[in-house]
């Protein structure tokens, strides 16, 4: 065995412990790995599965065998009902309103608060002035703050302002909420954009606004998108906000869906109930599924810093 | 005057957004902060009141049984996280074919709202439709799996769909922390003959430090402010059984009209937020710039 290290050792390019022992070890050792990664899978599908599953069924069969099963029925219309007409806070126009209050709430407020952000990082990284580190250290605290502890601040300023109860309001406090985690996004992005070339361009007679229109701008469309599309995941999915500053029908989704769901109805309608749940979370989950690489990036970037 | 504007532009472009953040960040909490100290019941009172509130709150039994679960949750939930993240990562990091498949499938659970995710495992661990009916369907008919209606069981029913909702996360940065190792470094041990074990042991997880504890600190933050998924999967209950502390809050503040009380509430939940960010902040600091007198 001593003998043949060496040439092991050559052969291995990169730590890769699948490829190294006897046929044998090989072998149990690729089930190992591939027979608990598919473990793991149907741990992490179950759920999903499940209920896009029971979105179909009858509600016979869902009563007579549970909700994990294969399908025996099949039918469209529990969708139809979940859109249109399910009865939700007292009136039926299905999860649709809700559906649409959401987009309404979190594509201006993902919009304006992901364009501030830019501006505001190309300033905090590319104009800097004295006391700006400090101001940026002061606005990242933001990120962290509990919502409980700006929820009654919040509600006195939706009630003067006379947004309580409305989308607007909604899109005021994700927007501010929302500026902080833009900010440091962008500002550490733009960070890694040579000052060289910034300095190039006011040598040039560039102004600020021009510079971050011809030179930053165009470089920032990775950034913009991961932005973007973290900040509308995190606004869809908000719940805290939504169920405390509105109600009945101006209600977001996930406020609607908890109404949905938990309301003390008699008889559980788990196919309806399903394709609604479902129509919640279709939008993060697209975007998940065609823009996942995006997702990842801004994972890696922004959690660890 | 025109040059005086052009040359304030980014401190003009940036004030409304300062404001805006002291407003959010510093006035807010401090009118929280002065309202747990008020006198406020139904509406604010600005009147100085003292520490009563705090003292009502922590003798409020459901008070006491939130920061309990808060414990067991974070402390389950986290490792749990960690140690399932951590599993996935090493076995993902073997090379495997379809990298990217199996990445997308263990990380879509972030994609998903609480909301979403606490519906459907309550829907699955309720006995009547969910695992245990399944089970009991395939022909074992004595098993019996209803820890969501079990006081006693019910908060670790949301530890578990807590780990499924973060443990791909924790996976995605972990693995990203693997791939940054030095080759090198395990290539020499390699030749010495170490093993697979070994070398994870003793070579890869002691240079990913700064990543876990990253990670920790991250998730911990989580579940401080886990409100949606005990909301979404048992409602806080049976009983007070999952309570945990920013649902109390909710209720004081906006169910039973008790404001001061709610607000001393959200300080705790502040305070437990700073005991972890606050010395995470200042051990990466300290950190940075050890490695920065390194290189």
């Amino acid at each position: 065995m001593s003998a043949a290290r060496p040439a092991i050792a050559d052969r291995i390019a990169i730590f890769d412990p699948l490829s190294t022992g006897t046929t044998w070890q090989r072998r149990r050792s690729l089930a190992v790995v591939y027979g608990l990664l598919s473990l793991f899978a149907a741990y992490y599908l179950l759920p999903l599965g499940v209920i896009v599953l029971n979105s179909f069924r009858d509600m016979a069969e869902i009563s007579r065998a549970g909700l994990i099963g294969l399908p025996h029925s099949f039918s469209l219309q529990h969708w139809a009902k979940a859109w249109g007409t399910f009865c939700v806070n007292g009136a039926c126009n299905g999860i649709a309103p809700f559906f649409y209050n959401s987009l309404w709430m979190a594509i201006p407020a993902t919009i304006i608060s992901t364009a501030i952000g830019a501006i505001n990082g190309y300033v905090l990284s590319k104009w800097r002035f004295r006391g700006s580190e400090t101001l940026f250290a002061c606005m990242t605290l933001g990120v962290f703050l509990p919502g409980q502890m700006v929820l009654l601040p919040w509600a006195w300023t939706l009630g003067t302002l006379g947004l309580t109860n409305t989308i607007a309001g909604l899109v005021l406090i994700h927007c501010v909420q929302g500026l902080s985690f833009t900010t440091l996004f962008c500002r550490n992005y733009y960070v890694s954009i040579p000052d060289a070339l910034i300095q190039a361009a006011r040598i040039d007679g560039a102004g600020f606004w021009r510079i971050f229109r011809k030179i930053v701008l165009p470089l920032s469309p990775p950034i913009l998108i991961v932005t973007v599309i973290w900040q509308f995941t995190g606004i869809w999915n908000d719940f805290l906000f939504g169920v405390i500053f509105s109600s009945g029908r101006n209600q977001p989704v996930t406020a609607a869906l908890i109404a949905l769901t938990a309301g003390g109805m008699s008889v559980r309608q788990y196919n309806v109930e399903s394709a609604a749940v479902l129509i919640g979370a279709m939008p993060p989950l697209l975007i998940y599924l065609f823009g996942g690489k995006f997702f990842m990036r801004g994972l890696t970037q922004g959690a660890v810093k | 005057m025109r040059d005086a504007v052009s040359r304030f532009t980014p401190q003009i472009v940036l004030s409304p957004s300062l404001i805006a953040s002291f407003v959010y960040v510093f006035l807010f909490c401090a009118w929280t902060v002065w309202l747990s100290l008020s006198d406020s019941t139904l509406l604010p009172d600005f009147s100085y009141g003292g520490i009563k509130h705090y003292l009502a709150l922590w003798q409020n039994r459901r008070w006491t049984i939130a920061y309990t679960n808060l414990f067991l949750f974070s402390s389950l939930y986290v490792s749990g996280s960690l140690a399932i993240g951590l599993t996935l990562a090493v076995l993902i990091d073997q090379r495997v074919r379809g990298e990217a498949i199996w990445r997308s499938v263990l990380l879509y659970p972030l994609a998903i709202s609480f909301v979403v995710t606490g519906t459907v495992w309550r829907w699955l661990f309720s006995p009547s439709t969910g695992i245990q009916a399944f089970v009991r369907d395939l022909g074992w008919t004595g098993f019996t799996f209803d820890w969501i209606l079990d006081r006693d069981r019910a908060i670790y029913t949301i530890v578990i769909t807590g780990v499924w909702h973060a443990s791909g996360f924790a996976m995605v940065l972990l693995l990203a922390g693997l791939r940054s190792v030095e080759q090198d470094l395990i290539k020499a041990a390699q030749i010495d003959g170490a093993s697979m074990r070994r070398i994870y042991w003793k070579i890869v997880l002691p240079s990913i430090r700064p990543i876990i504890i990253a990670v920790v600190v991250i998730l911990l933050q989580f579940a401080i402010k886990t409100f949606d998924l005990v909301v979404a999967q048992t409602g806080g209950g049976p009983g007070l059984a999952t309570n945990v502390p920013a649902i109390y809050v909710y209720d004081l503040m906006f169910q039973r009209g008790q404001i001061a009380e709610g607000a001393a509430g959200a300080v705790m939940i502040l305070l437990a937020l700073a005991a972890v960010l606050v010395p995470y902040a200042i051990w990466s600091s300290y950190h940075e710039r050890r490695e920065a007198g390194n290189s």
